[in-house]
């Protein structure tokens, strides 16, 4: 058989798809066996005109992770994309925009202001930024230049594949090795987990779902066996995909949404937010406005994984 | 200078909002022409998804019309309509979006002149606002 | 004037980049470690209930997540004014200590181990952890794989993912851990203890023995002087997940020791418009600059600051590495920049040594592992040595926990300066005037920043096991006129 070329590339996040490639332990060797890896920067020698020299379609397939952030990541996005006949979104950063995505509710100047100048431990008197180009008495130092808004990779190149998860889970990565190497890889446009949502894998007991009151996490000791939004914890399994084994709710903590929504859903957020008010049993404005006050940060908690692909994407400011 | 005619989307419910509308129309009730109507069966039937869709689809502002408390068809469907917009509200706050954007009324079927006031009022505050444009790269 | 780029490095939040300038002469001039980017959790996390902190900023980095997990976790305690049951305590650091297994095994088998087996200039093709398996033998290569992944379980037991733990909340934890877990935490332990010991024996046999490497962690090139930070005990023995922080000089003498809420008293940042990361200094020293000396604020964090400013280690096994590696290298403090490497393994038999008591101890089983906060939140710092150094996370919240402000001093951003200094010193050490620049010279210079383990020297670096590098020689109008790449 002839091997796949498969590349790997990271661009905004934060090396933990890649260590959950490794954490595929002695089965990684599988891949090995069915693809030559001609891109992994972390592991190989990389640089763009490597790329660029190369053939357009000539790799088989890229799992690209990381979100959208500066220009240059959007370059490499495009070039690749060029380059592979199969772009894979892998992880809940490239699919959805993760949570660096949230850094969708502001913005970079703010960004810049609250890191650089007013931080307690700061002393930058003189408001030094980073800057794209820096004179120094050597010569001349670039960084690339930071954008106000977090993309998902799908905003910015056609992706065949959706891997979610931050990160992926290691059954899932097998999952699409194996449809690779017997080249089963389902219609374009598939995300590759369950199609339905957490709560239809998920082992809890589920009654009959109505609360009157909304506990933080650490407010409650959970009963294990119960289903925590039944109990009052905001859990966003109604509004995820299943796929990840619940992980989260193994752990006795609710889940918070990283495999993003479920086939059919358009808006994560606006799912659950649905679902909430729903099962939320008051019926008189002072009760209503009670609920409200206690859901503390409904944009933070329903978008957590996925500002960038919610349908408003990010903060009007 | 053209003026801004803003563009209201209005989910009216089919049992009393929609009657009402109705009303105001045969009663020649004149109100602001900024609005686009779409019937449904119940309030409880706005996903707040539809909402948000409409502010991204061009929408300048959002009216749910729905029944009273205790007269709607489907017995709860209002109350949590009440919940749903009181949170999304509040959510869409976060996201830079002006409350008055999404407006939450009960209209009964035999009250055509206040839906004729909630029009007016809605389009007078929106045009206040300004047009909605939706922000995304930098 | 010529620039020479080494670009990528490697991850720290994305990417890194080695810029070293020569002088007319064709001397080194200069050398800068550039991050070039920037995520902005301290602003983004503004808003968010403080208790979702230890799940929203691990994803700070993939490869030490469980230090941002129980930095964040420690912080929600202080903001909330609540001492968790000694027992999530208890679990807390057995869990950490499976952490800090798994990201030293990985960065020293895997990244830096082959430097010295096979060797710093061995061929390229070679100096990876194939050729370190060629030459220790393949089933060192499957007991590499199987600590890492038994390291990874049992983070993963607890945490639910071993990558973005969950099980840290303000007072505790989140899940009980039953007895048969707790057996096979302690069967674990167990072989990490006999792995502990094996690598410290491999690094006898393989970098003390030989009498080059030995120089050259010794010698010069490698060899610079600074203050030293880390986290100690009571008896200011190293630990990872609680206790005091402590600043030694040169001399080793202790300047400060602090609680982690003091920190803003010992620490200053300072920005620089050609790298998105901050450069951490000693405040009451000052910024000089990247020099040495005394009077220069620049300080070191990580494995080798941390057993310079303890009094010993905790564990006997591992005391016994700590007594030897000062006899070895002529007392303390030890200033060779190489030695974190060694550091390094006696932590990983301190840190199983640890594991196997607290895995022994069957208060881990202990269903009360939570205590509820009542206090009013408001302010809280948490720390811990993460792998790679100092971990400060600092929340501000309003009285009903939303987060106000944010500010994080992470542990490889404690490093940036003195890696610009180690980077800068190695190329001077070894790019001499008019000498062609070959690639294990260049090695060497990738060497001096490899020992700080700069969170882009992850676990990812495994399968071909090398850096990628490319180094280009512009001459004073820009063009290429030397191009080196492996
Ligand atoms: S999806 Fe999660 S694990 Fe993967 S890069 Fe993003 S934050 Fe890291
Ligand atoms: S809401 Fe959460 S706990 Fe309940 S069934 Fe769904 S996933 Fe499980
Ligand atoms: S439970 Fe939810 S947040 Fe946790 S891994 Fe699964 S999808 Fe992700
Ligand atoms: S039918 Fe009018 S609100 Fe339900």
């Amino acid at each position: 058989m002839v091997k796949l070329k498969l590349a790997l590339y990271w661009a905004a996040t934060c090396g933990g798809c890649d260590v959950a490639v490794l954490d595929t332990n002695e089965k990684i060797l599988d891949i090995v066996n069915i693809a030559d890896i001609v891109f992994w920067p972390i592991a190989m020698d990389f640089k763009r005109h490597h790329v660029e020299a190369m053939e357009d379609k000539s790799i088989d397939v890229c799992l690209f992770n990381g979100a959208v952030r500066n220009s240059e990541l959007e370059d490499i996005a495009k070039l690749l994309r060029a380059k592979s006949k199969t772009m894979v979104a892998f992880g809940s950063c490239a699919c959805f925009g993760g949570i660096p995505s949230l850094a969708n509710l502001t913005n970079r100047r703010e960004i810049f202001e609250r890191a650089y100048v007013e931080a307690p431990s700061n002393v930058n008197p003189e408001r030094v930024f980073p800057k794209t180009k820096t004179k120094v008495s050597e010569g001349e130092l670039e960084l690339p230049e930071f954008y106000d808004t977090v993309l998902a990779l799908g905003q910015v190149v056609p992706v065949e594949y959706f891997v979610p998860g931050c990160p992926p889970p290691v059954d899932l990565i097998l999952k699409v090795v194996d449809a690779l190497a017997t080249n089963q890889l389902p219609p374009p446009g598939a995300t590759i987990a369950a199609e339905k949502t957490l709560c239809d894998e998920c082992p809890r007991k589920k009654e009959e779902k109505r609360i009157t009151k909304i506990y933080r996490p650490h407010e409650i000791i959970p009963d294990p066996e119960r289903c925590l939004l039944e109990q009052g914890i905001i859990c966003m399994g109604p509004a995820t995909r299943g796929g990840c084994g619940a992980r989260c709710i193994e752990a006795n903590m609710p889940c918070r949404g990283c495999f993003g929504p479920p086939t059919g859903v358009y808006d994560q957020g606006a799912k659950m937010l649905s679902a909430l008010a729903s099962i939320y049993d008051v019926k008189d404005e002072k009760e209503i406005a009670r609920m409200v006050e206690e859901v503390l940060d409904p944009a933070g908690t329903f978008y957590r994984f996925g500002m960038s692909t919610s349908l408003l994407q990010r903060k009007r400011m | 200078m053209e003026e801004f005619e803003p563009k209201i989307i209005a989910f009216l419910c089919n049992w009393c909002s929609y009657a009402g509308a109705d009303l105001a129309g045969t009663s020649r009730i004149q109100y602001a022409p900024n609005v686009r109507v779409i019937r449904v069966m119940c309030s409880g039937r706005v996903d707040p998804t539809f909402v948000i869709k409409a502010l991204r689809a061009g929408a300048d502002g959002v009216l749910i019309g729905g029944c009273h408390f205790g007269d709607c068809h489907y017995m709860e469907g209002n109350y949590k309509t009440a919940r749903r917009v009181a949170l999304l509200k509040k959510m869409l706050g976060q996201l830079g979006i002006e409350e008055e954007r999404v407006w939450l009324e009960w209209i009964s079927a035999a009250e055509g002149s206040h839906f004729a006031q909630v029009i007016n009022d809605i389009t007078a505050k929106v045009k206040e606002l300004g047009p909605f444009a939706r922000q995304n790269n930098s | 004037m010529k620039k020479i780029t080494i670009d990528p490095i490697t991850r720290l939040e994305g990417h890194g980049k080695i810029e070293i300038f020569l002088d007319e002469e064709g001397n080194v001039a200069n050398a800068y470690l550039q991050i070039p980017e920037l995520r902005g959790f301290e602003k983004f996390c503004e808003g968010r209930p403080v208790e979702e902190l230890p799940r929203i900023t691990p994803r700070i980095c993939g490869v030490c997540p469980a230090a941002h997990h129980m930095a964040s976790t420690k912080a929600t305690d202080a903001v909330y004014h609540v001492d968790p049951p000694l027992a999530a305590k208890k679990l807390r650091e057995l869990f950490y200590c499976a952490h800090m297994i798994h990201s030293h095994i990985a960065h020293f088998y895997v990244l830096a181990g082959p430097d010295f087996i096979p060797g710093y200039d061995a061929p390229p093709e070679e100096r990876n952890i194939l050729g370190l398996i060629k030459k220790v033998g393949l089933e060192i290569g499957g007991e590499v794989i199987k600590h890492r992944a038994y390291a990874q379980d049992i983070q993963a037991t607890i945490g639910g993912k071993a990558t973005h733990p969950v099980c840290g909340l303000p007072g505790g934890m989140s899940r009980v851990i039953t007895e048969e877990e707790r057996k096979d935490f302690e069967e674990k332990a167990k072989s990490f203890v006999e792995f502990g010991k094996f690598g410290l024996k491999l690094f006898d046999e393989q970098v003390l023995a030989n009498k080059k490497y030995l120089d050259l962690i010794t010698g010069d090139v490698y060899f610079m002087k600074s203050y030293y930070m880390g986290m100690v005990d009571g008896n200011n023995k190293v630990n990872f997940y609680d206790g005091d922080i402590r600043v030694v000089d040169e001399d080793g003498k202790e300047v400060a020791k602090f609680k982690p809420a003091q920190y803003l008293d010992y620490i200053s940042e300072r920005t620089e418009p050609w790298s998105y990361l901050k450069f951490p200094y000693l405040k009451k020293v000052g910024w000089r600059g990247m020099v040495e000396g005394k009077d220069s604020g620049v300080y070191r964090v990580n494995s080798l600051a941390r057993l310079n400013v303890a009094d010993g280690m905790a564990t006997p096994l591992a005391q016994e590495a700590y007594e030897k590696f000062f006899a070895t290298l002529g007392g303390k403090p030890v200033h060779a920049t190489l030695a974190f490497h060694w550091a390094r393994l006696i932590e990983i038999l301190y840190a199983a040594e640890r594991l196997l008591e607290l895995a022994k101890d069957k208060e881990v089983t202990d269903t009360n592992i939570r205590t509820i906060p009542t206090a009013i939140p408001d302010e809280g710092v948490g720390v811990v040595e993460a792998p790679r150094g100092t971990l400060y996370h600092h929340y501000q919240t309003d009285e009903r926990g939303i987060i106000q402000k944010v500010n994080l001093i992470v542990a490889t951003g404690n490093n940036h300066a003195a890696m610009c200094m180690s980077v800068k010193k190695a190329a001077q050490a070894v790019i001499k005037k008019g000498e062609e620049i070959s690639e294990p010279l260049l090695n060497m210079v990738e060497m001096a920043f490899r020992a700080y383990d700069p969170c882009m020297a992850c676990a990812t670096h495994s399968l071909p096991g090398q850096m990628p590098l490319e180094i280009n020689i512009y001459d004073s109008d820009g063009n290429i006129c030397q191009s080196l790449r492996r």
